[in-house]
């Protein structure tokens, strides 16, 4: 065959091929969105869930997730930053430095259930945390802890290294250039990437069924003491998220309408992560305009 | 001036977080109870506890799935006060049923279901032995259409399942190695696609999208399992310490009086304990309550 | 001697003045001392993580390893068997081991071709802003949570299968198909990024030299980008190999090896996150259930270690 034809009908059958997955793909989103959506209302998203009946809501599951987002970014935020600065700016060439970036690397690849378990066994039963809020926190940290050191290490290294060089012919240390000159520059970056792993936090279910636990006791909402043991900030209560609570209504769920509290469920959790995701474009975006003026 | 607004802010975070600290010491000392185990009994014993605290707020009530052996194992370790179980103590693995006091607060009538386009309706109990142990591997074996039957069996140690087995199979027996689902839920899903499937659920589980199975012209109604010619059935239990303390002995009395029996007990589908005319022993031997 | 005293006795005092102002000199700076606790803090930061590694593998190593010696159980058995019954103490693991590997290669075997097809009509046929519109639904698909693929799978595609092949619809097969669905996005985002970094000169000097671009694309880019596919392809199957509940909601659960596609069986993770809460913490069903987790996590490391091997060919 001359390879003009060859060209020809192998541009066409990648075309197809990629076509046809990308219709799969695109069929799938629409599914989801389109099963899901009609059961999204403000009753939906604000009204408890309910054991028996149907007409329950996800009111308490959509705000654990979102408190446990932002109870993990509070505990893993400072701890990845400290670490991406000493990768990036003083950790030297050595077999101890390949070693520590093995171990973070390693890390980052294991299976959630994996991490799940082992936090099930250290926080939830040795450390006598229970099911709670923050041995899911403690657990999502973990799995949070390589990515966001990654892309934090990333979003430093894109600094340029005479800015660096500036900083210090100045007569600043390193600590003081680190704080003053590169982390500013570094921070479209470093939003961005907490933004799209507060994502992937937000969608966990299997390392936290055992240790964020997959019931939701009835708690107070006015109730602003996180101390109190009915208030909704105590994290030291079990809480369900979003994630947990579609796995859970499909294979124990007792209501009758499972399937309309799934899709709907599935739905707002695919809608938030489309928020979390257009929010870090819209912030990279705009520091980057500030920067460019 | 930023440094101080931040600082000032940081200390308002602390003080407030120091008051929210003292005011909750401050309180009345809150009794708690918290509750661990089986995932099936997990909603009717939250519904309990929500109508319990809405007359005694000064007892919180927590609940927790994780499995009828986490369970056991934490309350056997006191790291909860009640551990809920589908199965007797004395059938789990590695706990001192002797160190626990059983509580028994409901009972689950089990039913054996197949598809309702299959048009099988009624077996015997040793028609069912022969399709869970493997021994008959199609329906026309049992009068039915010429179609494999798919097993679909429970996971291994739930209650369902021990519950299920104990009156079915005969000791030292294992059931033939099928397709096991942990959930009721999903049994249900499945038999009711699959024309070739059976399993088992309990009652309160059973629609009209699956067909349960009579035993020998027995139905499977809440009023045989009282006088057990009905033999498919367990009890719910929660398991405390030899010792409760009184929060938790009160909060189990209230789970078993009368008034939560016939509603919440009898609304979730499952049988009141008061109704029951027999008892059971761990061990399966059935007598006549008295 | 009075103005001598005098005179001398200022003397001192200036000298240890000065003394002093030497010391404040010769001592650490306020910058210095700054140094000294950034790195202080940053250095624990990552002791704090390298410690988490270790101690979650010395956890998991003790757990995972007390069915083989204090449940005396052989590890030869617990790898080669087939029979497991834990409530009859048979912990064979092989059939998990077995179904594990089956669908994770499937997955990827089945992503790697449509990965590579969509990642090249994206970069190198279709203009740019397909690429542009394409690249945000990619990132999207990549973080919507397994759970939500589980679900999909459990009522889409097990009802499908179930009709069109007979039988219950659970299986590998339909694990197959959730497991691809969730990692196509990934190893295409992956390969795309691949063949973006192939060099524009590559391509000019490739149509320069009168290839066609089916020719450019077969001959230069894709084999200029060959290790980078591959690592997308193992850290996707790496990713299909640890998923527990969307394999576990879709799989059936029946430990037993596996002889057809469409009966159903159970991988590692799918047994691990149903049993764990129906043992008893301490007894020999539950930690053959730990043991399944430390074969887990080595086969990760396995994985992880492929990873490194294919990259650093791909340097050379």
């Amino acid at each position: 065959m001359r390879p003009e034809k060859t060209d020809k009908l192998a541009t066409m059958l990648i075309l197809l091929l990629a076509g046809i997955t990308g219709l799969a793909v695109l069929a799938f989103l629409a599914y989801l969105l389109v099963t899901g959506l009609p059961h999204v209302s403000w009753h939906f998203l604000l009204s408890p869930a309910k054991a028996f009946q149907s007409g329950g809501g996800i009111r308490d599951q959509l705000f654990n997730s979102l408190y446990l987002v932002v109870l993990t970014m509070l505990v893993s935020v400072p701890l990845a930053l400290c670490a991406a600065i000493y990768l990036s700016e003083y950790a030297v060439q050595n077999r101890l430095t390949a070693a520590i970036r093995l171990a973070v690397e390693v890390l980052g690849s294991l299976p959630s259930v994996v991490i799940g378990l082992f936090g099930y066994l250290v926080f939830v039963l040795q450390f006598g945390l229970d099911f709670s809020l923050l041995a899911g926190a403690l657990v999502l940290t973990i799995l949070n802890l390589p990515i966001l050191t990654r892309s934090f290490e990333d979003a430093l290294q894109q600094v340029p290294t005479l800015q660096r060089q500036a900083g210090l012919g100045l007569g600043m240390s390193k600590w003081r250039v680190t704080t003053k000159i590169v982390l500013p520059g570094a921070l479209p970056g470093i939003i961005t990437g907490m933004i799209l792993s507060a994502g992937r936090v937000f969608g966990e279910a299997a390392a936290l069924i055992y240790t964020a636990g997959q019931s939701t006791p009835a708690v107070d909402y006015g109730n602003w003491n996180p101390f109190s043991p009915t208030s909704f900030l105590n994290p030291l209560r079990p809480a369900e998220t979003l994630a947990v609570h579609i796995w859970k209504v499909n294979s124990e769920g007792l209501v009758p309408d499972a399937r309309a509290v799934s899709n709907g469920a599935a739905a707002v959790l695919i809608i938030t992560i489309l928020l979390f995701n257009l929010l870090a474009r819209l912030i990279g975006y705009l520091v980057k305009r500030r920067f460019a003026k | 001036m930023r440094k101080v607004l931040l600082g000032i802010l940081l200390a308002g975070v602390l003080a407030g977080l120091g008051c929210g600290w003292a005011a909750a010491k401050k309180q009345p000392a809150q009794s708690k109870v918290t509750v661990v185990g089986s995932t099936a009994l997990q909603p009717l014993v939250e519904a309990a506890a929500e109508k319990y605290q809405r007359d005694h707020a000064r007892t919180s009530i927590i609940v927790q799935g994780g499995g009828s052996g986490t369970g056991l194992s934490q309350v056997q370790d006191g790291a909860v006060n009640v551990g809920s179980s589908d199965i007797f103590a004395d059938q789990q693995d590695g706990i001192e049923h002797t160190k626990l006091q059983d509580h028994i607060v409901a009972v689950a009538g089990i039913a054996p279901i197949v598809n309702p386009r299959l048009g099988i309706d009624n077996l015997t109990l040793d028609q069912l032995h022969q399709i869970f142990t493997g021994k008959v591997t199609n329906w026309r074996q049992l009068g039915g259409p010429n179609l494999p039957i798919t097993v679909i069996n429970r996971a291994s140690g739930s209650g369902t399942r021990v519950a299920f087995e104990q009156t079915v199979l005969r000791p030292g027996e294992h059931a033939v190695n099928a397709q096991e689902q942990d959930s009721n839920g999903t049994v249900k899903e499945i038999v009711a696609n699959t024309r070739g499937a059976i399993s088992y659920i309990s009652f309160a589980y059973v629609n009209s999208r699956v067909q349960p199975v009579k035993l020998a012209g027995v139905a499977p109604t809440a009023k045989n399992v009282m006088t057990n010619r009905w033999p498919l059935w367990s009890y719910e239990h929660l398991y405390t310490k030899r010792r409760p303390d009184a929060a938790t002995k009160r909060f189990i009395r209230f789970m078993q009086t009368r008034r939560v029996q016939d509603s919440l007990i009898k609304d979730a589908n499952y049988i009141s304990i008061h109704d029951m005319k027999v008892a059971r022993t761990p061990d399966g031997q059935i007598s006549e309550r008295r | 001697m009075d103005e001598l005293n005098q005179s001398f006795k200022p003397k001192p005092t200036v000298a240890f003045r000065r003394k002093k102002t030497t010391d404040r000199l010769l001592a650490p700076s306020v910058e210095t001392r700054q140094e000294w606790g950034g790195k202080l803090v940053s250095c624990l930061a990552i002791l704090l993580i390298g410690g988490l590694v270790v101690t979650l593998f010395a956890f998991l190593i003790n757990k995972g390893l007390a069915l083989f010696t204090t449940d005396k159980f052989s590890l030869g058995a617990f790898l080669t068997s087939t029979d497991w019954r834990p409530s009859h103490h048979h912990y064979g693991a092989l059939p998990m081991i077995a179904t594990s590997f089956a669908v994770t290669v499937l997955a990827g075997v089945l992503a790697l071709p449509l990965a590579l097809v969509s990642a090249i009509a994206i970069t190198e046929l279709l203009p740019n802003w397909v690429y542009r519109v394409l690249q945000p639904v990619i990132e999207l698909l990549v973080g919507i949570p397994s759970v939500v693929y589980g679900y999909v799978g459990l009522t889409v595609i097990v009802p499908q299968l179930g009709r069109m092949f007979g039988g219950t619809g659970f299986g590998i097969l339909a694990a197959t198909c959730v497991l691809f669905l969730m990692i196509l996005p990934t190893m295409t985002s992956m390969t795309i990024d691949n063949l973006r970094q192939v060099p524009q000169q590559y391509r000019l000097a490739s149509a320069g030299l009168g290839a066609t671009r089916w020719q450019t694309i077969s001959r230069v880019v894709v084999p200029s980008a060959k290790s980078g596919i591959l690592t997308a392809m193992v850290f996707g199957m790496a990713r299909a190999f640890g998923e527990a509940l969307a394999v576990q909601m879709v799989i059936g659960n029946a430990a037993i090896m596996p002889t057809c596609l469409l009966s159903s069986s159970a991988t590692l993770t799918s047994v691990l996150t149903t049993g764990i809460g129906n043992t008893v913490m301490g007894t020999a069903s539950n930690n053959a259930l730990w043991s399944l987790a430390l074969l887990l996590l080595l086969m990760s490391l396995a994985f992880n270690l492929l990873l490194r091997v294919i990259s650093r060919k791909g340097v050379r």
